[in-house]
This record gives structure tokens, sequence and C-alpha cells, in this order.
């Protein structure tokens, strides 16, 4: 597909979830109490689209990440919740 | 569907039946899809023993093929113990010697979906513990990456001890829920990636076929990982009919959602896609 195709068959997809992420950071500012660790990722997540550098998605995915190389010592939970949790100390 | 003339044929490689309902199996075939691989799995819950796994194996081996037949599917599927059961390691060694009993049966494809979760000691003890057991018993092996933010990591720890198995050739292991940061990892280690169609996790459909006109598409697959969880049993011709409208060739598709996964696939003498007689009453 030429970019102008690229354009026809996304542009509103695309443009519908810009605005749900910005329609949810605004509902995030609106409410009371403080930010967590995965509020933090997101932000430091949405850097990764400025510019005009390629595999944005690349970039996003490991700002999520766990990018450590040890296994841990035990299980402590089935579940995931989208950011690693020691981002912080990254 | 039709793809330029051609009516579609897919194979779902990746779908956990036994949390569907029937109806999906119709819509499936409607859909054209010629066979359903169903990898053991976590229930949802944990089993409390040995013999709830005895039963499951029974249930993949036994039940679901002729649950999938009546309506004219061929079913296969893939025997293990899921990782998020693998910190109990006594269990799991337990349920591991259940398997080789099941290896036989005329539907088993292989060992999967084997893998990590939580990218914990055991797990990773328990995943090795059972590519030991493909090796050993000459089986395909289909690998579970974790979700999400361990994602990354999971990927990098099961290459690593697949690539310490010297008995391990990289074309008979399909990593599955490969996304944007993993996908140039598994190809490049000579394994196949499967990339996975959810709605909220994993990959969109376009977001797939982004990835296979990045890396091409010599050694992946899609599936729709189908469970009792926010899933489409029907994402994968969904995805064909997006690659449709982004101009890619009925032959390309074909490729992608047939070809590929019945060249894996058929590296065991199981997996053959005759035409199969739907049984009546039973089960």
């Amino acid at each position: 597909m030429n970019r102008q195709q690229v354009l026809d068959l996304y542009f509103l997809d695309a443009r519908h979830k810009l605005v749900d992420l910005a329609a949810f950071l605004d509902r995030v500012d609106r409410a009371r109490g403080r930010d967590d660790f995965r509020l933090k990722a997101f932000r430091a997540a949405l850097r990764g689209l400025e510019g005009r550098k390629r595999n944005r998605a690349k970039r996003v995915l490991l700002a999520f990440s766990d990018l450590t190389s040890k296994p841990v010592a035990k299980a402590e939970t089935k579940g995931a919740s989208g950011a690693w949790k020691c981002m912080a100390s990254r | 569907m039709e793809m330029h003339g051609i009516t579609m044929r897919y194979i779902e490689p990746h779908a956990h039946m036994v949390s569907r309902v029937t109806d999906d199996y119709e819509r499936m075939v409607l859909a054209g899809c010629a066979a359903v691989c169903e990898p053991a799995f976590w229930a949802g819950f944990d089993r409390g023993s040995p013999a709830g796994f005895q039963d499951y194996f029974s249930q993949l081996t036994e039940h679901e093929p002729k649950r999938a037949a009546k309506h004219g599917l061929k079913h296969f599927c893939w025997l293990c113990i899921n990782s998020k059961e693998a910190e109990d390691v006594k269990l799991a060694e337990e349920v591991v010697a259940l398997v080789p009993h099941f290896l036989d049966r005329p539907n088993v494809l292989g060992i999967g979906e084997i893998g990590l979760n939580k990218n914990s000691r055991n797990e990773l003890r328990v995943f090795e513990m059972q590519v030991e057991l493909a090796a050993r018993h000459n089986q395909l092996i289909l690998v579970h990456t974790p979700h999400l933010e361990d994602k990354w990591k999971g990927t990098r720890l099961i290459l690593e001890a697949l690539k310490n198995d010297p008995r391990i050739r990289p074309d008979r292991v399909i990593i599955d829920h490969v996304e944007e940061h993993t996908v140039e990892m598994v190809l490049d280690a000579g394994m196949w990636a499967g990339m996975t169609l959810y709605p909220e996790t994993k990959c969109t459909p376009a977001r797939a076929i982004d990835i296979l006109e990045t890396y091409g598409q010599e050694r992946l697959w899609l599936n729709s990982a189908c469970d009792w969880g926010v899933s489409d049993p029907l994402a994968v011709p969904k995805t064909a009919l997006e690659m449709k409208k982004r101009g890619h060739h009925a032959a390309a598709i074909d490729q992608v959602v047939f070809q590929n996964p019945k060249r894996f696939l058929s590296q065991s003498p199981k997996f053959k896609l005759q035409e199969i007689i739907p049984t009546s009453k039973s089960g």
C-alpha cells in the first residue's frame, strides 16, 4: 500500500484510539490519588511515539517490559499487570 | 469467504476448544477451517492433583476430537503441564510422567504449550524438564511466551534454554505469542513464530500483518488462541480479510493461514488433513 492508501484504511481508527488515549489520561488526572508504576511506564511509553524514528511499537512494548535477565526466585502471582513493577529502579 | 474467486481455507493452529461452545466449531468450519490444534493449557484454576491432568489429557485425545468431527473438522492436540501450574515442581514431575502414556494417541502432535509465565526458577526447571521429554520422544515443541511485561525476558530465557540442548532442532519448535519486541529474536534463532490475535492483548490483525510485511512470512503463523477469556475463534479468517483489504494476493494469504501451519505441523506424521466422516451420537 502507498501512504495514501494506509491513511485511507487506518486514519480514522488511529484517530479514534488517540482520542481515547487522551481521554484516559484526562480521566486519570481528574481522579483523586497517586500515580503508580503503571502510569509511570505509560508516560515513558508515550515518549516512544515522538519523532519520526521507526519501530515505535517495539519501543512502546519495551518501555513496559522487564529487561532484566535472571529468573525470579518464585512466581508470587499468575497474572501480569501490563507494566514492570520495578520500573522505578531503571 | 472467497479470496479472488477461491474459497478461503485456513488451519487454526492454537485454540482451546474445551472452553468454547459447539457453535464455535460450526462457525469455524463455515469460515473455511480445515483443522484445529489444541495445546494443553491452564484451566483458569489450579488442578488439585495429577489425576486432574489425566482426565484433561483424555478429554483432549478422546472427547474433543469426536466433538470436532461432528462438524467435519480434524482435531489435533499438544500435551504438557502449563507454566502457570509449574511453580509446584513435585506436581509437575508427576504430570510430566503421565504424558508419555498419551503420546501414541492418533491426534497428539507434540509437547505444548510449555513455557514460562512469571519467569521463575521453578517454571524454568519445569520447562527444561519438558524440553527433555520432547527430545527423548522426538516430539515437536510448542512454546507459550509470557504475557505483557514478562514477555521479552521470558522469550530470551526460553531461547537460551532451547539453544542449550543440542538435540532440539530449531525448525521443530514454534514460539508462540510473539509481538514486535520478540519476533526478531525468535526468527533469528531459526525457530517458527506464532502471532496470537487477541482483542485486548497480544496482536491485533493490523499489527500482525505489519509484522508479516516487516519480517516476511517464511516461518510465521497466525492463531486465535481462543479460550475462556476475551478472544475470538474467527480471528484468523478476519485477519485474512484484513490482508485482502491491504491488497495481499490470495496465494500470499493462503501461505500464511494454511500452508505455513501445514508445513510446520506436517513434521509430525500424524498431521493429515484428509476428509473425515462426522461421528453420530457419541460424546
